[in-house]
């Protein structure tokens, strides 16, 4: 029988990370099974809910259509690595305080996205929050207290020097 | 999903020979949003997967006086960022900023959207009125093909078993030019287009009159359809609404469309009609244009 | 100690504390059920039927069982046997356990596309996947049913000889080959038509649709050498999946212990078992821990979407606008199996209208889809949009203005519901008045084809029962476990309402929500109950830590214990004021006097009062199109005692969305055999944030006289409104009446072009 198996060396919230897998386990099945990241979620599995948000190489992207063994010498941000501590990240704290999640099954997927758009864009409008976190999809907030956190978590950012 | 071995070639060289050995049982991986979840449904099941990403002309964007030569894996996210490609070529941001979503964007390319083929592709309208040029290596040389003869029926291409696409050409637009593009989605986001429309029109020096005008409509025949009649039913014509309303009718009447889960013939119909209307507006708009009421 | 109505000056209540929970599901360490990893664990995957309507002729497993890493292969011969037994389910409802036994596993046909036939399991789920592939499933081909009209036909493909009629609240009696039917009646309907200025009558569809949670079913199952049954899973209600898994296994209750973990999103989806008797099976014949989770695909098809419905509404008015009569007929899609929410629709389907001759006529229609289920007021929505259509049909008529209608015909306190009972207290026509009198009513409309639109809904949450436990510690930290799983925040709601009655603040309550084996008896976090009636058992409890513990101070200040109060977080002594004693002073000197108090409650309260809710909605037309969009949504919702107003809010909010979708975009789409087509959230589709604008909400309070806060449910009858609003909305634009669900561009349009040309 055929040994698929590949070694990967990535790096994933600063650390770097070996792992063994198959071709055909994507990125969101290392994270979560081979890694045990399992705050990344699976909701879909083909690309349109967003709940597996990472952000690689600098660009949020559905860990479900990466391939583990695309990893190899990238980095890779995930909900787990963006609190400095006990320290939250300001999306964080603003997705705590204004009420903008209910059970919390796709938050990291929605924070993780919105952690590339205030990298990118520090002041976005609300319709533009919109437009960039369409790809997440929420069936218990109705996203209106999701958009008020990102934008006040925006200002935030903007504000520390 | 099946196993299948994973190769990562670094060189256009290297890549043509793991073509032509592996031939049907490979398939090129770019940004992988169709092909991973080709995989996972089991409608995909190639026997090797080739990322085409570590290799630099595919994945490069190259702006110069001859236009611009775009990898074929280049993400669309990578195309929207580029400000200067957004300036002079807002018709591609439109389609790069609509497939999907943004994080579909951070991976999907341009290149496996038009090799994927579906009729209803949101790149393909826009490369065909940009006069998109493809060109496709294999070991056994290259080739180019405007991108309006590269699908030949619903994800079906012309590329043969051993060939792919290496990058797309786009030539510099012409003077008082515009283009652009726009689909009907039923929500606002996410959706596969019911019908989509590209348009680019070329303005006389007065922005009155039409000296150039090409449509692409996609959704409504097996390939996205360069519909040459609509263009040419207005050249020469005047800037108006009558003229818009009127090319807008033609494409209506080109239209080839079946009724399936997203749509019915009927309301594709309509849509390539008011879609057609709505991308020659807005080319009017960025060509420096406006559509005066008579 | 009751607190009085209307009782303004709470110290916890009505404030908005951050949830314990938050910092756990923003750094994504909440551990929800796909979480799990236990040594060892094996991974499931099920094989589901591609046919709908099929008798299983045969099932070759051989070369599934051979593929390496494949440590079993499962049919539903390999689970016991059952008869048809019908056991409760919640307060009046029962289910039939064999009907559910076969929906998680069929044994000789299957009924819907995606019922499931066979499962393996292995090393990997790839493995596992790769293993169904080699299953063999023999399958006759049976002619499908698969609408309404044609299942109530006499010469119906049949999917049971012989069935359990439904009773989901009401019994139903069978009627057809393919249905179980029922009626309710109050007064003489065919009087008050005889003597009507005014009789319409209208017919509507609506399509099933599922719910869409974003966390998929995952179970994990472990089963131990000495044969105890432990149980991971995604649920609503846990005590239910202990009781379905015990039944279906032919285990005892007491050897099978279920965690609830963290969910993501129910909404009435997840009060049952699917996967887990199939894992338990496995973990049982394998001896190692196993995990199951389902696909997205698997749920649209496999799990239970709430039914397309056909309703006949008839209504009887004075010229006024006084309703005197309506005669209602709901058909409702069951699905595979009986016991779809035909009867809650019936129920609700008039209430916070004061009609006094009514009669409603209801179906639960067997066909060849997924055993159909609740989601968020079940069957509310689309006998709300049938009814709200037909107010805003007869003020159009009448030359009335819509919310006036509503106003005249409003429900009160006392007015008699179709039941015959009268209505408890309800602020039915303030709550409308707020709406009246909210800039939004009269704001300037702007778009290129405007409209505006208003629907008004009621809905009865759920008592049932619910159980908690108290602990005041020395330290003076206090510790609430309750039995309703936390679906969106209640843990904190109930901690606040402990934390209220006993004075102390709330961050001092520590709450969880333990396996079935450590906490009482509960239902399930469904009807819009948790606040209001595991509110009531907290409550107790609260009562009775506060007697012992007042028990305690006498001991401990040598008095008579009739001499001691207790009354804003302070003990005392009625006739020596130098005698008092917070709640922490008084825990920290428990040690002394006994040790630590642990209480118990179970409460099962008959409802938790009517929820009413009206929204508003502005949207404009593309006509070109037929595409809707929402400008300015505005809810309006009686919540009796908002405990946590943010949390009432998001719970508005999110009815709202998922109401939208059911309205304008989400459908199960089927060809002509019974497949599924749309099995993907690519074209099952849901809102995203760029279909929706900001959600405004407005809370009201008419306390709820059977609280001690006031509290009334909150989570079910914000999606009921949605589908009205914005079908009286589009005809306030552009003069279409649309009669069917969902509202798509394309059949708006359609319905647009018919306008233009005049037919």
């Amino acid at each position: 029988m055929t040994d698929y198996t590949t070694r990967i060396t990535t790096v994933i919230n600063g650390q770097e990370e070996t792992f063994f897998c198959e071709p055909r386990e994507s990125l969101l099945e290392i994270l979560r099974d081979r890694l045990q990241l399992t705050g990344t979620k699976e909701g879909c599995n083909d690309g349109n809910c967003g709940a597996c948000t990472v952000i690689l190489d600098g660009v949020s992207v559905n860990s479900c259509c990466v391939l583990g063994v695309e990893a190899e010498n990238a980095s890779i941000e995930t909900i787990e690595g963006l609190a400095d501590g006990d320290s939250l990240h300001p999306l964080q704290q603003a997705f705590i305080r204004e009420t903008a999640l209910q059970c919390g099954y796709c938050t990291p997927g929605l924070i993780m996205a919105a952690k590339d758009l205030l990298a990118h864009e520090p002041l976005p409008s609300n319709e533009r929050i919109r437009l960039w976190l369409a790809n997440n999809l929420c069936r218990c907030t109705g996203y209106t207290r999701i958009i008020k956190a990102v934008a006040q978590a925006a200002k935030e950012l903007h504000q520390k020097p | 999903m099946h196993n299948f071995d994973f190769k990562k070639p670094s060189s256009v060289t290297e890549l043509t020979a793991m073509m032509t050995s592996y031939g049907r049982d490979a398939r090129l991986l770019a940004g992988g949003t169709d092909l991973i979840v080709g995989m996972r449904s089991g409608n995909l099941r190639p026997a090797v997967v080739i990322d085409a990403k570590k290799i630099p002309t595919m994945v490069e964007i190259q702006l110069e006086k001859d236009g611009l030569t775009l990898g074929a894996a280049t993400s669309c996210r990578r195309i929207w960022e580029n400000r200067q490609v957004a300036d002079i070529y807002p018709a591609l941001i439109d389609s790069a900023s609509l497939i999907g979503g943004t994080s579909i964007q951070g991976r999907a390319s341009i290149g496996g959207n038009l090799c994927n083929a579906s009729p209803s592709a949101d790149s393909v309208p826009t490369l065909i009125v940009m006069r998109a040029v493809a060109t496709i290596v294999s070991s056994r040389g290259t080739r180019t093909l405007p991108v309006q003869d590269f699908c030949l029926g619903p994800r079906k291409n012309v590329l043969a078993d051993d060939e792919l696409l290496l990058q797309l050409h786009f030539p510099p637009p012409p003077k008082h030019s515009g283009g652009a593009f726009n689909r009907f989605i039923p929500r606002n986001e996410m959706d596969i287009a019911v019908v989509n429309a590209a348009a680019e029109v070329e303005l006389d020096s007065s922005h009155t009159r039409f000296v150039d005008v090409r449509i692409a409509i996609g959704a409504i025949a097996p390939t996205p359809l360069f519909v040459s009649e609509a263009g040419n039913a207005i050249k020469n014509k005047p800037v108006n609404r009558k003229t818009i309303d009127h090319a807008g009718d033609v494409a209506m009447a080109c239209a080839k469309p079946i009724s399936d889960l997203r749509g019915t013939a009927d309301q594709r119909r309509d849509l390539t009609r008011i879609m057609t209307i709505r991308a020659l507006e807005m080319a009017v708009r960025r060509a420096g244009g406006t559509v005066t009421d008579d | 100690m009751k607190h009085a109505e209307g009782q303004v000056d709470f110290k916890v209540i009505g404030t908005t504390p951050e949830r314990p929970d938050g910092i756990e599901k923003v750094t994504g360490r909440a551990r929800f059920a796909d979480d799990i990893h236990l040594p060892r664990m094996l991974f499931g995957k099920i094989l589901r039927s591609p046919h709908a309507h099929a008798i299983i002729k045969d099932i070759d497993t051989s070369k599934a069982r051979a593929l390496p890493g494949v440590h079993g292969v499962l049919t539903g011969g390999d689970f016991p046997q059952l008869e048809s037994t019908v056991i409760p389910h919640g307060g009046a409802s029962t289910i039939d356990i064999r009907d559910l036994a076969e929906n998680c596993i069929a044994r000789d046909k299957t009924l819907y596309d995606g019922h499931a036939v066979a499962a393996a399991v292995a090393d990997n789920y790839h493995i596992a996947e790769q293993a169904l592939e080699l299953i063999e499933v023999d399958y006759e081909i049976l002619e499908p049913v698969l609408e309404i009209e044609d299942a109530l036909k006499d010469d119906a493909p049949v999917l049971h000889e012989t069935f359990s009629p439904g009773r989901f609240i009401l019994q139903t009696e069978k009627s057809h080959s393919n249905a179980g039917s029922f009626k309710l009646k109050l007064g003489d309907a065919d009087r008050a038509f005889q003597n009507a200025d005014h009789v319409l009558e209208e017919n509507f569809q609506t399509r099933c649709l599922h719910q869409g949670y974003i966390e998929p079913h995952s179970v994990t199952v472990e089963w131990s050498h000495n044969d105890i049954m432990s149980v991971w899973t995604s649920t609503q209600g846990h005590f239910a999946i202990r009781e379905q898994l015990a039944f279906i296994l032919g285990h005892p209750l007491n050897k099978v212990k279920v965690t609830p973990m963290e969910i993501g999103g129910g909404f009435g989806g997840k009060d049952q078992v699917y996967i887990e008797p199939i894992a338990a099976m496995f973990a049982k014949k394998t001896g190692r821990p196993v995990k199951i989770a389902m696909s997205r695909a698997d749920m649209l098809r496999g799990t239970g979407p709430s039914p397309g419905a056909n309703i006949r509404v008839k209504l009887a008015a004075k010229k006024d606008g006084t309703l005197l009569g309506a005669d209602l007929t709901l058909a409702y899609e069951a699905g595979a199996y009986p016991g779809g929410p035909v009867t809650s629709a019936a129920l609700q389907a008039t209430a916070r209208y004061n009609i006094p001759d009514q009669q409603i006529l209801g179906h639960d229609v067997l066909l060849n889809k997924p055993k159909m289920k609740q989601y968020r007021a079940p069957g509310g929505l689309p006998v709300n949009f049938a009814m709200e259509s037909m107010l805003d049909i007869l003020a159009r008529k009448l030359e009335l203005d819509p919310l006036e209608l509503r106003l005249t015909n409003a429900m009160v306190t006392g007015d008699r519901m179709i039941t015959g009972i009268p209505c408890q207290k309800i602020g039915g026509k303030e709550l409308l008045k707020a709406v009246q009198t909210h800039p939004h009513f009269t704001s300037p409309l702007t778009g290129r084809n405007p409209g505006r639109g208003l629907a008004y809904a009621m809905w009865f949450g759920a008592g049932m029962t619910s159980s908690a436990v108290l602990t005041a510690n020395p330290d003076g930290s206090v510790k609430l476990s309750v039995g309703t799983p936390d679906l969106s925040g209640t843990r904190m709601t109930l901690a606040m309402q402990a934390a209220e009655t006993l004075g102390i603040p709330v961050s001092s309550i520590s709450v969880s929500i333990p396996d079935t084996d450590s906490i009482a008896f509960s239902f399930m976090a469904v009807g819009s109950r948790t606040t209001h009636s595991t509110g009531l058992a907290v409550y107790d409890a609260a009562q009775q830590l506060l007697r012992q513990m007042t028990e305690r101070a006498a001991l401990y200040w040598d008095v008579d214990e009739t001499d001691v109060t207790f009354s804003d977080g302070v003990f005392n002594h009625q006739k020596d004021s130098t005698l008092t004693l917070t709640f922490t002073e008084m825990a920290h000197l428990l040690e002394k006097l006994g040790g630590p108090i642990t209480v118990q409650s179970s409460v099962t309260p008959k409802s938790n009062g009517a929820q009413l809710t009206a929204h508003l909605v502005d949207i404009d037309v593309d006509t070109e199109t037929g595409k809707i969009e929402i400008q300015r949504y505005t809810a309006f919702q009686d919540v009796g005692k908002a405990i946590h107003p943010d949390y009432v809010s998001g719970q508005m909010q999110g009815g709202v969305a998922q109401g939208v979708g059911w309205a304008l975009s989400e459908a199960y789409q089927y060809d002509e055999a019974g497949h599924l087509l749309n099995t993907t959230l690519l074209d099952y589709r849901m809102p995203t944030s760029l279909d929706l604008p900001d959600i405004e909400t407005v809370i009201l309070e008419t306390p709820n006289p059977n609280h001690p806060f006031g509290v009334r449910g909150v989570g079910e009858s914000s999606i009921m409104p949605p589908a009205g609003a914005l079908a009286n909305a589009l005809y306030d634009a552009v003069g279409i009446r649309m009669t069917a669900l969902p509202m798509t561009p394309g059949a708006v349009l359609e319905k647009l072009k018919k306008k233009q040309r005049g037919s």
